[in-house]
């Protein structure tokens, strides 16, 4: 792999750009491999990364139906934060936020993170109450967040209206070192990683069918024929169940549509990434000058992509309340991503009723945050059979209630 | 939006009428089962990319709960039901296999 930095850039300035290779390659299937990970969105490919790169295991395909960062990678509205309230969470999105803030040097590829601040309004007592008591338990966890008033508030976001008609802000969680990164950018960066230690990405290959033996993971039936592996992950978020019942177990995880959309490039206006929980709605600029502007779920089980517009117009109208100012901004785009929802509304970096096979899901309204300390954990996970990060998170808490109860930091907005 | 015809009072309404209640037919098990049947009425979900059979409630109309058939993937709804009932009625089944020939959710066919 040919580095990437000021010199690169200068020498090919010099030779009419003829000297970059190809960011990663577009291998042939190979008839069997030590490790198959189904799924190339940033969760698949950093736990590929991390399986290189902290345990040497190289011999590893990355399998894709459609094409690399296609799904949620592409679809999130890039919010980094690790403003949890219970201790695992904490631990494991605090690693990766932490993992964030060198991962342009570390892939050599620029990831563009902006650690520009984020913050949580409390616009209702009850919320003032559960963000103070984040507030405290994060000073436990190690996790820098202050609750601020209402005239900090305005300080950092002069385009707010504090005083709104239906829900006053009254204050707010803030997490300075939380923002925002290049979500592309991520998967793109760690695709390269991965190509160059010699993994295989092959894309548009649908996995059809899961091999057993005993009890025991033996490989996966694709569009492009069988191909075998000792170790099975599947990281493909609002399809996992779909893929589960390939392999014959249930997962606790419902699919609904969760959509984000952006307005047209303004001068910029807001530095700071702003989550209205109570209204449904947050919201943030891009290095572009776009508003990107993020949600909430439709109530129903669904696998469509789009999402339900009078959501679209819910938040639209809480937004407009919150700042006046975007009244006349227009619409550029409207998307939607199928996310899987936990009952708690953590997610499941867990072993399975199938020798072998590994499955890390459910990060439901919020996975583009985690994407590299969700790899270092699952990673460890499937080359070494545990990981401190994701222990708390297997299937088996729900058999025993030890539920990781997220409601309170992921409730709406993520 | 998603249309849906409410069996209690006949009304046809939007989406936003209504509140969407989860799967279907759970068949509850409480104190004195087994923890594997405690789970999966709790949490194991058939989430298919597909046919689902549902629960609705009229939440801005007469209130009241109902069941409802819907394709996950298009939307479409093959029909609603009433509430009281374990299992889907032969015509809604009639009315889903006309456009989704050999489907299945959970035992039901």
């Amino acid at each position: 792999m040919k580095r990437y930095s000021a010199f690169a850039v200068a020498r090919e300035a010099l030779r009419n750009n003829t000297g970059w290779d190809r960011a990663w390659a577009s291998p042939e299937p190979k008839k069997k491999y030590d490790v198959i990970i189904i799924g190339a969105g940033g969760h698949g490919l950093a736990t590929a990364y991390h399986l290189g790169k902290n345990f040497g295991i190289t011999n590893v395909a990355i399998l894709e139906k459609g094409w690399l960062g296609g799904g949620n990678t592409g679809r999130n509205t890039t919010i980094i934060r690790s403003n949890y309230l219970q201790d695992p969470s904490a631990a494991i999105y605090e690693k990766s936020r932490s993992l964030y803030e060198t991962m342009s040097q570390d892939l050599n590829y620029n990831v563009m993170f902006s650690p520009r601040g984020c913050m949580m309004l409390a616009q209702t007592q009850h919320e003032v109450r559960g963000y103070e008591r984040t507030a405290h338990a994060n000073a436990l966890q190690g996790v820098k967040t202050e609750f601020i008033g209402p005239e900090r508030v305005k300080q950092l976001v002069p385009i707010i209206n504090i005083d709104g008609p239906r829900y006053p802000v009254l204050g707010a969680l803030w997490q300075a070192r939380g923002g925002t990164a290049r979500h592309d950018a991520v998967a793109w960066g760690y695709a390269r990683a991965c190509s160059d230690m010699g993994m295989h990405i092959i894309q548009k290959c649908e996995v059809t069918g899961i091999e057993q033996s005993g009890g025991k993971v033996t490989g996966v039936n694709t569009n492009r024929g069988p191909i075998g592996c000792d170790k099975l992950g599947m990281v493909v978020a609002g399809h996992s169940g779909h893929l589960a019942e390939m392999a014959g177990f249930r997962l606790p995880i419902e699919s609904v549509a969760l959509q984000a959309l952006v307005s047209e490039p303004i001068k910029p206006c807001m530095d700071v990434v702003v989550m209205a929980n109570t209204v449904h709605g947050y919201m943030s600029q891009s290095d572009k000058g776009e508003m990107v502007i993020g949600g909430g779920t439709d109530g129903y089980n669904n696998y469509t992509q789009r999402g339900a517009f009078h959501h679209i117009e819910e938040t639209v109208r809480a937004l407009v309340e919150t700042f006046p100012m975007i009244a006349r901004l227009k619409m550029l785009r409207q998307w939607g991503g199928i996310v899987d929802v936990t009952g708690d509304r953590s997610p499941i970096l867990s072993k399975t009723p199938v020798d072998g096979i590994f499955v890390n899901c459910g990060w439901g309204t919020g996975g583009f945050k985690a994407i590299p300390g969700s790899g270092w954990g699952f990673a460890e996970l499937m080359a070494k059979g545990y990981s401190p990060l994701t222990d708390a998170f297997g299937l088996d808490r729900f058999y025993e209630g030890r539920f990781i109860d997220e409601s309170v930091a992921a409730g709406v907005a993520h | 939006m998603l249309i849906l015809t409410c069996p209690n009072c006949g009304v046809t309404g939007e989406e936003t009428e209504f509140h969407g209640g989860g799967e279907a037919h759970l068949k509850r098990f409480g104190p004195g089962s087994s923890e594997g049947d405690f789970h999966d009425y709790l949490f194991s979900k058939v989430n298919p990319k597909g046919v689902h059979l549902e629960r609705w409630r009229h939440n801005n109309g007469c209130g009241k709960w109902f069941h409802a058939a819907r394709d996950t993937v298009t939307l479409e709804v093959f029909g609603t039901y009433p509430a009281q009932t374990t299992e889907p009625p032969q015509h809604i089944r009639d009315a889903i296999t006309v456009k989704r020939p050999g489907w299945s959710w959970r035992e039901f066919a």
